[in-house]
């Protein structure tokens, strides 16, 4: 009796739950977006949580998307272009012998704490990151800065070079001069990177930036707040909390040296299933979100409501050939790939009308792309031709990987790509053998260890708008992934990337992206603009091809002004 | 008693330490290793083998499990590859979420479970039975991703009832003491939080409990069709007593020790995570977090949580264990 009459209240109390949800929904409308003079909140939704808001220690996405709100960097990039522009540095100069560079630093501007920033500021940020040690010189902390430096101050590692970085010094309080060891001429365009943006040097001291213990089996375990709890920067928008998994609040900065955030508070929080962002869309709990999937795109444009922002294309996806397996050392047999492989039709049928395909290794927003490539159009007879040509028996078996659990911005659904290609190659004289292993990190390591047969499908996409970021990660030295030496091409990006002069610079690298083209060492076949959604009423967002969207012209429910 | 529940906490060291030995070999034996999958496209063999090296992993396997034997006997999980946090920080928030949904998904499976099989069982046959039936069927073969996406379909993105993701909303501010997210709202006296926390519990609660529910539904009409064909069930009839006394103490309570196994069992799967429902709902419980780091081979946060959830499974099953004994007083004699 007692049990039973426990139940019945049990269960009425349940249905007075699930009948109060009922009636409590109408305040619940999750809009963060008010009217009037308010600039409101937009709640926008990444795939993540950050890792830790300090540009030099992180190379995820979700943690520079914060990274770019809080912080500014000396050179920035037009908004939606690839196009250098004024950031905290106005003005700069470069000396002859692109060694020494010269920022006039913009007057009058505050980080959030209050304090000045000025040519000390920059200098103990450059110090800062060149004097690194320890895990902070590991590239799981600061990548970008060693990709670009190479090497620190004292290097822990041997797999680390002598670094470019040689000093910095503070002329007067607008006035910073680095200087390099050797010449650089993709300084100016890496500097727009976020791991390059200019923090407090107050906060950074106050706050431990640099601290850690470092545990023998576990690695490094920061003990310091700032990046995690006092993030200063002097961008448009201020820190104010994190709860992690949950969200990160942002909130306008008053005292911003140029045009004020529009909005009153950026909140970002992570989503990682792609149905449940879309959701979250619709249901107006989220304004916004990254990462839409193609095969949204339709029900997002379909609904009134909401809509869809694309970013100009700046990647490019590739079928890989490992030269050190044979026959693929042979040049003829690259270019039965090549001819062989159907590359409009995988552009056709599964980039959702956002792709293009590509004619060389980086889009052509970067200086350097090459009008006149060789061009390999789809032709199965050709391909047979040049395998018999070099002196093989048709079928020629070849592995082929591609891989699994992944969807990347160039390459939404791998497999679809792989089947499409490994029938246009089929019909073109080979026998695909097909591979595949889970992206991350099993494919990856495969790829990058050379052990992922003849042909591998991946991609790229741009850090910073210069061809070294392109075909200089991939063709300036011998990597397994590829498996050939090619002393020509190695000294041709060897040499373009310190030129100093513009347009001979962009004319090496013109003549590069011909060679590649010409030896092939991948066949490049598509470049796609990802691809962000909107709630209708959200205005302002300007996409950008390097994805570092600022926040701070963007308004929400026509609030703002 | 006493002693019974000493010597099954005492099994826990070597269950353990066992646990520990395959887990630390297991994560060993996958393919590929951290340092690819922090980096991504961008990794190169320079840079693999400096992580590497970084994290220890180029020591050999039992120097490296020794020395994290020695760390974690200190209660120190170390810290997570990707967040670069002390796992034990982030097993501190995941838990209690996991804690909350469960309660509430079992709330959910058992106020609703135990009165339909019991209901299915006394009309057995009718049509009560027969759609009880197909309820569980249904509550079984549903995909949970799939209950989840039509649930907010219906409840958020047509009726805009229910939120879709989250433990509570972004525009909601409440300190988190206990990460009890129900708790935290009323600790800060703030009601309407703590509403708004129940309301992000519904939908998950109701895709993560469909299947309990038919299963615990299921278990109590057998149950009860076995107990009431018993003779001390005749007898007590035989004696007069009124139908509903004779349902609820003699056929009820002894129907209940296969339904509290089931119930136990349940429980001790539900708090080692339910990683689609977690990642449907953008719910951030031990499902997702566990899965995300098989993902990214973040070794430190698999091993501290599996040792972790082995451990909450082990003491669910004893409590359950302890719990028969209360309930039935044949298993106390002997």
């Amino acid at each position: 009796m007692v049990v039973f009459r426990r139940i019945v209240i049990l269960l009425a109390a349940a249905l007075l739950v699930v009948g109060a949800a009922g009636c409590g929904g109408d305040d619940d409308d999750g809009d963060g977006g008010a009217e009037g003079e308010s600039g409101g909140t937009l709640v926008f939704a990444g795939a993540a949580d950050p890792v830790v808001l300090d540009g030099a220690l992180v190379s995820d996405g979700e943690s520079i998307r914060v990274i770019t709100q809080i912080y500014e960097t000396l050179i920035n990039l037009k908004p939606g272009t690839t196009e250098l522009a004024p950031g905290l540095a106005t003005e700069w100069e470069v000396s002859p012998d692109a060694m020494t560079y010269t920022f006039a630093l913009r007057e009058g501007v505050k980080f959030h704490d209050g304090t000045d920033f000025n040519a000390e500021a920059v200098c103990f940020n450059f110090d800062r990151w060149y004097n690194f040690s320890g895990p902070l010189q590991s590239p799981s902390a600061s990548y970008y800065y060693g990709a670009f430096f190479g090497g620190f101050a004292k290097n822990e590692s041997e797999d680390l070079s002598d670094p470019l970085y040689k000093s910095c010094e503070a002329r007067n309080p607008t006035t910073a001069v680095l200087t390099l060891t050797r010449p650089s001429a993709s300084l100016l365009g890496a500097l727009v990177q976020q791991a390059f943006s200019i923090a407090s040097p107050q906060a950074l001291e106050e706050f431990n930036a640099d601290a850690g213990t470092l545990d023998e089996e576990t690695g490094f375990r920061p003990t310091g707040t700032f990046g995690t709890e006092h993030p200063v920067g002097t961008g448009p928008f201020e820190f104010v909390s994190w709860t992690r998994e949950d969200r990160l609040v942002l909130k306008r900065f008053e005292d911003y040296w140029g045009e004020k955030a529009k909005l009153d508070e950026l909140i970002i929080r992570p989503i990682a299933d792609n149905a449940a962002r879309l959701q979250a869309l619709q249901n107006d709990e989220i304004q916004g979100y990254d990462l839409v999937e193609p095969q949204d795109i339709p029900t997002i444009e379909g609904d009134e409501n909401l809509k869809i922002l694309d970013r100009p294309a700046f990647n490019v996806a590739y079928v890989g050939i490992n030269q050190a397996k044979k026959p693929m050392d042979n040049l003829k047999v690259r270019q039965a790939v090549a001819y062989g492989l159907d590359r409009q039709a995988v552009v056709d049928n599964f980039y959702g009308g956002r792709g293009v395909v590509a004619k060389q290794m980086m889009p052509p927003e970067v200086e350097g792309y090459a009008d006149s490539v060789t061009e390999y159009p789809y032709d199965p007879d050709r391909a047979k031709q040049l395998l018999q040509e070099a002196g093989l028996t048709l079928p020629v078996e070849i592995e082929f990987w591609y891989p699994s659990d992944v969807s990347r911005p160039y390459m939404p659904n791998p497999k679809n790509n792989f089947e499409a290609m490994a029938a246009s190659l089929n019909k073109s004289g080979f026998k695909v053998v097909p591979k595949t292993a889970p992206w991350d990190p099993d494919y990856l390591g495969r790829v990058d260890e050379g052990n992922a047969g003849h042909l591998h499908l991946i991609g790229w996409t741009g850090d910073f708008a210069d061809a070294d970021n392109f075909i200089g990660t991939f063709f300036q030295d011998f990597s397994p992934q590829f498996g050939f030496r090619n002393p020509e091409l190695f000294k041709l990006l060897d040499d373009a990337e310190i030129e100093s002069d513009r347009q001979t610079r962009i004319d090496m690298y013109k003549q590069a992206n011909e060679l590649i083209m010409e030896q092939l060492p991948a066949v490049p076949y598509a470049h796609t603009k990802p691809a962000l959604a909107f709630r209708q009423d959200v205005e302002g967002f300007v996409p950008s091809p390097t994805t570092n969207e600022l926040f701070s012209t963007v308004t929400i429910g026509g609030g703002g002004e | 008693m006493l002693r019974f529940v000493v010597r099954r906490l005492m099994l826990l060291v070597p269950i353990l330490l066992g646990l520990s030995i395959l887990v630390f070999l297991w994560i060993r034996a996958l393919p590929a290793s951290p340092a690819v999958s922090l980096l991504g496209e961008r990794a190169t063999p320079e840079s693999i083998a400096q992580i590497e090296e970084q994290y220890g992993l180029d020591e050999p396997i039992h120097v490296q499990y020794w020395s994290y034997l020695k760390t974690v006997a200190q209660g120190d999980l170390g810290t997570t590859i990707r967040s670069r946090r002390p796992v034990t920080d982030e097993l501190r928030e995941r838990f209690p979420a996991t804690i909350e949904l469960t309660f509430a998904a079992l709330l959910f499976a058992v106020t609703l479970g135990i009165p339909l099989g019991f209901a299915a069982a006394k009309r057995y046959g009718t049509w009560v039975d027969h759609s009880s039936l197909v309820l569980s069927l249904l509550g079984i073969s549903i995909p949970v991703f799939f209950l989840a996406i039509l649930l907010k379909y219906i409840f958020a993105v047509e009726l805009g009832l229910l939120p879709t993701v989250g433990r509570i909303d972004v525009l909601i501010d409440i300190e988190h003491p206990t990460n009890f997210y129900t708790i935290d709202a009323l600790l800060a006296g703030d009601l309407a939080a703590f509403w708004d926390v129940i309301k992000h519990l519904i939908l998950p609660a109701i895709a993560l409990g469909s299947i309990p529910l038919a299963i615990i539904a299921r278990i109590t009409r057998a149950s009860v069709l076995d107990v009431q064909n018993e003779d001390y069930v005749r007898t007590a009839r035989a004696k007069g007593l009124a139908p509903r006394t004779v349902d609820a103490r003699h056929i009820f309570r002894n129907a209940l020790l296969p339904i509290m196994t089931i119930i136990g069992l349940q429980a001790g799967l539900l708090l080692s995570g339910a990683v689609l429902t977690e990642t449907v709902f953008a719910f951030p419980g031990m499902g997702s977090w566990l899965v995300e780091a098989i993902r990214q081979r973040d070794y430190p946060i698999l091993q501290g949580g599996i040792l972790f959830v082995s451990l909450v499974f082990v003491l669910v099953n004893l409590i359950v264990d302890v719990s028969y004994a209360l309930i039935n007083p044949r298993i106390r004699v002997s």
